[in-house]
């Protein structure tokens, strides 16, 4: 089989013939099928591939764990998916240097569990096991612990990356600190494969704490009651790993995290308990991290959204959420959230695309105007198609454009998935 | 453009006072806090409003003007050297605190506002602004966050990038961005809020920036501890982050530093130790006692001669001031100094401070080291006479091979103080040139015509739209307009 003027055997002289296989549906991208999937074995190889793409004009869809590939729009055109899966090697890890690097397409739970040998992590901990670190940056993918540990762009401390052209360049180091040139690992964290392939990535470590435990509120009350919990616990001088939300008709829960050595962990635990005391009732504190998956559930027809708005208004996104839905005649939303960092997900479900739409919308309305942003994670391909999934551009797509132009100058890499259709 | 048009256009949008064009003044601007590199501008202006440096930038756009943004002037690279014929825009009447918002734990500042005034606006409530580089007396926010600055308690609270969570941007075609999300997290797009903070002012000029501020810890311990050498300090310092401690802070001084900063501050340093540490840690009480506990113990284990707890919040103070004040505190000991801002992985600190301690030999020149050593993030300042033929040059050789011994353990150029004029030589050293060239699509994307800080960072400018290839001058470089490439 040919797609464009590429045939397997080019892709198989670069790779190896075992590394090439014609796409399977599964492989489609929103419905998008590419023709090829290939599975480089190392940067070299990437960079290959990837002259031939940029010569032919195949587009192509970076890939690691394919465990966000709902995110994003569907892509205008798909040729190639670019795997990591075959890259998966730590390539240095010291650990008197709290530092390590790795290639992309070693998965983060293996990583994780390696680096717990020296009673280490990095400081990333999204919901899905099969993620590879590729797709953790090139998705901006987080969990609970960004309330203290930050996102990717906090951890992230170099990348080696792969341009459209074949370019292979680096950026950062692998070192801490370090300010040396422009810091191309922030640009590439969260672009979605649209600027590059994220062949390496270098992180700074924190230690595992030696004692968790997870304090639990049912808050008495609705969302004003559980604002005033979660901005109760900002509000201590008790560090708390992570705060989460879960608001649903008949419970809502505040989920502390908090973390510390022998000697330092009652006294959080008291402080957080006695916070939380005057907002709802305190389930007995659970030994380790019980936080639980950070997603709502949903099924295959509902919506889910992510609402990023400033954390104090925390109150004011739940009632707006609980509204919209309510007047257009949806079930009552599954809300989790990262209460305290101002990120809530939402799980739309009941009434017809039309309905969500326009619960979207007026979130969106509200949300922006407060610099806050309204993202469709998962839906439809219908309501994806109307509603958008980014959300209105703001006064830097402009430059945005441009940065993607001078970095993907074929438009092949990912075209269309991003916001403004970059 | 003619001179003379040029400074009544630049009035026509800043009034009088707003621009300084007679020489003598002009030449108060020549430097940065890297006094070796000396430029006069054409011409200083001091907007007071996002719309002044908008009107300001679009004309350098229209009539192809170089132009260099200033804080308060305190880097230590060279970044905001002026252009020769060239425009200096200086934000720091540009200096109000526009919105303290303690539920959301931000802070909205002009450029020109001051480090420590940050802090101060919110210490009533019990918060305060993590960053403190040792200039945060005097240094502006605009500059922080050009050179992404770091300071002795980044170890724990990450550097100025970690903090800044949205800029107001006048883009160097005039126009207008803001970049990240202000107070609410993860805007969509690409993070180019991270690409601009510590891009030394060379992707356009921040107008007004929102900061993130923290919750003031329950406790704060501060310790002093003397040790026979670096070896030993060194020793305690893997020792402790070893054991998973995460402490505020971890400083070294060597004898060098120590004898200076003693003659100038006279903080009562552990005498006859051959290195000080200042430790802090911070965090809920009952958990930084007992880890303090830990500290102490570990110190003691690695032949601590003198471990000294600062009973209150004035003594920590003044070892806080004895680790600030040592740069200034060289003048004590020797006619000029020049700084490195090196960067090592902690594991290879020793190794890199025994080869430093060769190099000083072989130069006959005094190595003084002050370091953050919890990050490996040194300070070696070369000590030298200008007035001693050849002794300067000899000072800058000696400070380039400790650079590179530091690349060569694995290293970066610079931790905290930025590339600047002074190290781009050494970026080559560091980066392939795709790498550089990779960096500069960015620049293409921003300032395609290149006018924001000119000839900083990259050792060869790369033109944009033009295929990487063979050296080609800069026209602003055949104009005679720009030195330094």
């Amino acid at each position: 089989m040919d797609t464009k003027n590429v045939s397997i055997e080019s892709l198989q002289n670069i790779v190896g013939e075992e590394n090439v296989r014609e796409a399977r549906a599964e492989d489609a991208v929103e419905g998008v099928e590419p023709s090829f999937v290939v599975e480089p074995g190392s940067i070299e190889e990437i960079s290959e591939v990837m002259k031939l793409a940029h010569e032919e004009g195949l587009a192509v869809a970076p890939r690691g764990g394919g465990t966000k590939t709902y995110l994003g729009n569907p892509p205008r055109e798909l040729d190639l998916i670019l795997s990591t899966v075959r890259m998966n090697e730590i390539i240095e890890y010291v650990p008197g240097d709290q530092i390590v690097r790795v290639q992309a397409g070693i998965k983060i739970s293996d990583l994780q569990e390696k680096l717990g040998e020296s009673s280490q992590m990095l400081a990333i901990d999204p919901p899905e096991d099969e993620a590879t670190i590729g797709g953790v940056v090139a998705t901006n993918a987080s969990g609970p612990r960004r309330y203290s540990y930050g996102t990717v762009r906090d951890l992230i401390i170099g990348v080696r990356i792969v341009l459209s052209d074949g370019t292979i360049a680096k950026a950062g180091s692998k070192v801490v600190k370090n300010v040396a040139g422009y810091d191309l690992s922030k640009l590439f964290t969260g672009s979605l494969g649209t600027l590059g392939v994220i062949a390496e990535a270098n992180f700074r470590l924190h230690p595992i704490r030696d004692v968790s435990r997870t304090v639990v509120a049912e808050i008495e009350g609705g969302p004003e009651e559980v604002y005033a919990a979660v901005s109760a616990v900002v509000r201590t001088q008790a560090e708390p790993t992570a705060i989460e939300l879960r608001y649903d008709e008949d419970e809502k829960l505040v989920s502390v995290l908090v973390e510390s050595i022998e000697g330092g962990i009652d006294a959080k635990v008291e402080t957080i308990s006695y916070v939380l005391g005057s907002h709802g009732e305190i389930r007995d504190p659970q030994d380790g991290d019980q936080l639980g998956v950070g997603l709502p559930d949903v099924e295959e027809d509902d919506a889910l959204l992510k609402v990023s708005a400033p954390p104090a208004d925390l109150a004011a996104v739940l009632d707006s959420v609980l509204g919209a839905a309510e007047r257009r005649g949806l079930n009552h939303p599954k809300i989790t959230g990262h209460a305290g960092t101002g990120v809530t997900f939402v799980g739309l479900s009941g009434g017809d695309v039309g309905a969500k739409d326009e619960v979207i919308d007026e979130l969106r309305e509200i949300w922006s105007r407060h610099g806050g942003s309204v993202v469709l994670l998962g839906a439809t391909a219908e309501l994806k198609e109307k509603a958008g999934v980014w959300g209105p551009p703001r006064d830097d797509m402009g430059l945005m454009g441009r940065v993607k132009d001078k970095f993907d100058n074929r438009g092949i890499m990912n075209p269309g998935r991003f916001v403004g259709g970059i | 453009m003619e001179r003379s048009r040029l400074i009544s256009s630049m009035q026509d949008i800043l009034g009088e006072e707003g621009v300084i064009h007679e020489h003598e003044q002009l030449r108060t601007y020549e430097c940065d806090g890297l006094m070796e590199y000396r430029v006069i501008p054409d011409l200083v202006v001091l907007p007071e409003s996002a719309e002044q440096v908008q009107n300001v930038v679009k004309l350098c756009y229209e009539e192809g003007i170089p132009f260099v943004a200033r804080g308060s002037g305190t880097g230590l690279s060279g970044g905001a050297l002026p252009v020769k014929s060239g425009l200096l825009i200086v934000m720091s009447r540009m200096k109000k605190v526009l919105e303290v918002d303690i539920p959301n734990r931000r802070v909205v500042v002009e450029p020109g506002v001051i480090n420590v005034w940050v802090s101060q606006a919110v210490a009533d409530e019990g918060y305060y602004y993590a960053p403190d580089p040792a200039s945060q007396i005097v240094s502006s926010i605009g500059g922080n966050l050009s050179e992404n600055s770091g300071g002795v308690h980044c170890l724990k609270y990450g550097f100025t990038t970690n903090h800044v969570m949205e800029v107001e941007v006048v883009l160097p075609d005039g126009s207008v961005a803001h970049l990240g999300g202000g107070k609410a997290p993860d805007a969509p797009g690409y993070d180019l809020l991270g690409a601009f903070v510590g891009a030394e002012g060379t992707l356009g000029i921040a107008t007004k920036v929102v900061l993130n501020i923290a919750r003031a810890p329950e406790s704060v311990r501060t310790l002093l501890a003397g040790f026979d050498d670096t070896e030993g300090a060194g020793g305690a310092v893997s020792g402790i982050i070893g054991e998973g401690i995460v402490p505020a802070a971890i400083e070294m001084m060597d004898s060098l530093t120590m004898e200076a900063v003693e003659a100038a501050v006279h903080p009562g340093l552990p005498e006859d130790a051959g290195a000080t540490l200042v430790i802090e840690l911070d965090g809920p009480e009952a958990e930084v006692e007992s880890q303090f506990e830990r500290v102490l113990k570990i110190c003691e284990d690695n032949g601590a001669t003198e471990l000294r707890v600062a009973e209150d919040d004035e003594e920590r103070a003044l070892f806080w001031k004895a680790r600030k004040a040592a740069f200034g505190a060289m003048g004590r000991i020797s006619n000029d100094y020049y700084v490195q801002d090196s960067v090592v992985p902690r594991t290879e600190l020793s190794s890199v401070l025994h080869k430093i301690n060769e190099l000083s030999e072989h130069y006959g020149l005094r190595v003084a080291n002050v370091f953050h050593a919890g990050d490996g993030n040194l300070h070696p300042l070369v000590l030298y006479d200008n007035a001693a033929e050849g002794e300067a040059d000899k000072a800058h050789d000696l400070a380039g091979d400790i650079v590179m011994a530091c690349l060569e353990a694995g290293g970066s150029l610079t931790g905290e103080h930025g590339i600047g004029l002074d190290k781009k030589k050494y970026m080559p050293k560091m980066f392939t040139d795709e790498d550089m060239e990779t960096m500069q699509l960015l620049r293409c994307a921003f300032d395609p015509h290149q006018i924001a800080n000119p000839g900083k960072i990259f050792p060869t400018p790369r033109l944009c739209g033009e295929r990487p290839g063979p050296f080609k001058m800069h026209p602003l470089q055949k104009a005679g307009i720009v030195e330094n490439f």
